[in-house]
């Protein structure tokens, strides 16, 4: 069985950031990604970010993540990194299986960080189930990573930060956006975003939602509908669009089976983004060598996914007594930057939610 | 023609041309696609059929969470070709069933 101080499970931004903070204080650490490559979704984040220096702001996503892996392969004497290597079950006694390329090993790390961020969520509507009905984040894959259009016109639904953000790429790309339709009666993404949008000629129509899409083997076109106040379709109003692209983009909700199954005690928490893991403010879980980062904890942002890595390679590499100097001071200055990002109206929603799960106030 | 040739922020530097075959057709993609890009850009939006209702199916979130593209690839059943690495010769099918185990 191999053995090592922490084993982070996700080579995204808060894995990658747990990864560097648990060495840089002198803990042995294997990071596991399902994937081929590390960075998770930052790869395909082509804009620039926002927040503060720390987290990399005006840096765009897919430069953070090559920033992070190379910081952590300067410290291979403590960073092992497994890509293709899918963590595939966490059990009572602190074993973690994995599928390393055909390979099955298991693990037995002191300390766990669960780093396996979210999914996308799903709408219900006819022919929902047609092909050229993608999520915003596989748009966002296959566009910026690949180099392929989705298609030749797009109806997105949700006018979220991800929403808008796939949108104004899509554009970039040389894609026509129809429309943005959203079933809430504001636009739930920044202004900045929206605006840019508008001015490129793209309608973002709330109050509306897809009631059906057409097509034989694939998308051919979508009927909208707009909403009354209490959300339901007002008759008469259909319209439809010619479009053979719709893109879901309506939420993430966090990726927690290795939690469920290894005990640790999760709720439910609508502003979070379903069941998550209760937790303490250094993110340990209710089992004890479990630690949690990035969207799994809640749906947030990439730079709130980077501060919370930070923080629980921080908390997990002190509990097992590797501590710098600077570690009491790291610790408050992730707390602060968490803070900071969780100001504002956004913020407001994220921090209802998180009151909710944490076991210290 | 799908491919993006021209991109304000993005070069896609295209990597060897890769020849593989889809249902017994000769298909070509970049080195760097996925399976699932290089059928996409290719025109082929269906990877599979459900295996009761028949229904097509395409993928979803092409980052190996839904599921939803599941295509035989080499002879093995159940391949998530969205994640999946396009490599020259490979021989790449639609799926209609659960697949058997080897």
């Amino acid at each position: 069985m191999r053995e090592v101080d922490i084993a982070i499970v996700g080579g995204g931004p808060a894995g990658l950031m747990a990864a560097d903070a648990a060495a840089t204080n002198g803990a042995s650490v294997l990071l596991l990604e399902r994937d081929g490559h590390l960075g998770g979704q930052l790869v395909k984040q082509t804009h620039k970010f926002f927040g503060s220096e720390k987290q990399y702001a005006s840096v765009r996503g897919v430069k953070i993540a090559t920033i992070l892996e190379e910081k952590l392969q300067g410290m291979s004497d403590l960073v092992e990194i497994w890509t293709d290597a899918t963590a595939l079950g966490l059990y009572e006694d602190g074993v973690l299986t994995v599928e390393k390329g055909k390979e099955f090993v298991k693990i037995k790390p002191k300390r766990i960080i669960v780093a396996t961020g979210a999914s996308e969520k799903f709408l219900t509507f006819v022919n929902n189930d047609l092909p050229g009905i993608y999520g915003a984040g596989a748009v966002q894959t296959l566009m910026n990573v690949n180099g392929v259009r989705p298609g030749q016109r797009v109806l997105m639904v949700g006018a979220g930060n991800i929403g808008l953000i796939v949108s104004y790429q899509l554009l970039q790309a040389g894609v026509e956006v129809a429309a943005i339709i959203d079933a809430a009666p504001t636009i739930g993404g920044y202004l900045v975003h929206a605006s840019k949008i508008r001015r490129a000629g793209v309608p973002i129509i709330t109050s509306h939602t897809v009631t059906r899409a057409y097509g034989k083997e694939a998308v051919e076109g979508a009927t909208i509908v707009a909403l009354d106040e209490k959300w339901q379709p007002l008759p008469g109003t259909e319209q439809e669009l010619d479009v053979d692209v719709i893109c879901i983009s309506v939420g993430l909700s966090p990726l927690a089976e290795l939690l469920w199954q290894a005990g640790c005690e999760m709720r439910y928490v609508p502003q979070l983004g379903g069941h998550v893991p209760v937790r303490d403010h250094h993110l340990k879980t209710t089992v004890d060598e479990v630690y949690i980062a990035g969207d799994l904890t809640g749906i947030e942002e990439a730079s709130s996914a980077m501060v919370e890595g930070r923080l629980a390679g921080l908390a997990a590499a002190s509990s097992l007594g590797f501590k710098s100097d600077s570690l009491e001071a790291d610790i408050l200055d992730c707390k602060e930057q968490l803070k900071s990002l969780r100001s504002g109206p956004v913020g407001d929603h994220i921090n209802q939610g998180m009151a909710q799960v944490m076991l210290d106030k | 023609m799908l491919r993006i040739e021209e991109h304000p922020i993005l070069t896609f530097e295209k990597g060897k041309l890769v020849t593989f075959t889809f249902d017994g057709k000769e298909l070509q993609g970049y080195e760097g696609d996925t399976i699932a890009s290089a059928l996409h850009a290719a025109g082929v939006k269906v990877m599979g059929h459900h295996h009761v209702s028949g229904r097509p199916r395409g993928f979803y979130c092409a980052i190996g969470n839904c599921g939803s593209c599941l295509m035989i690839v080499n002879g093995e059943p159940n391949i998530r070709v969205c994640v999946v690495p396009l490599e020259e010769g490979m021989v790449v099918e639609t799926q209609n069933n659960r697949g058997d185990l080897l």
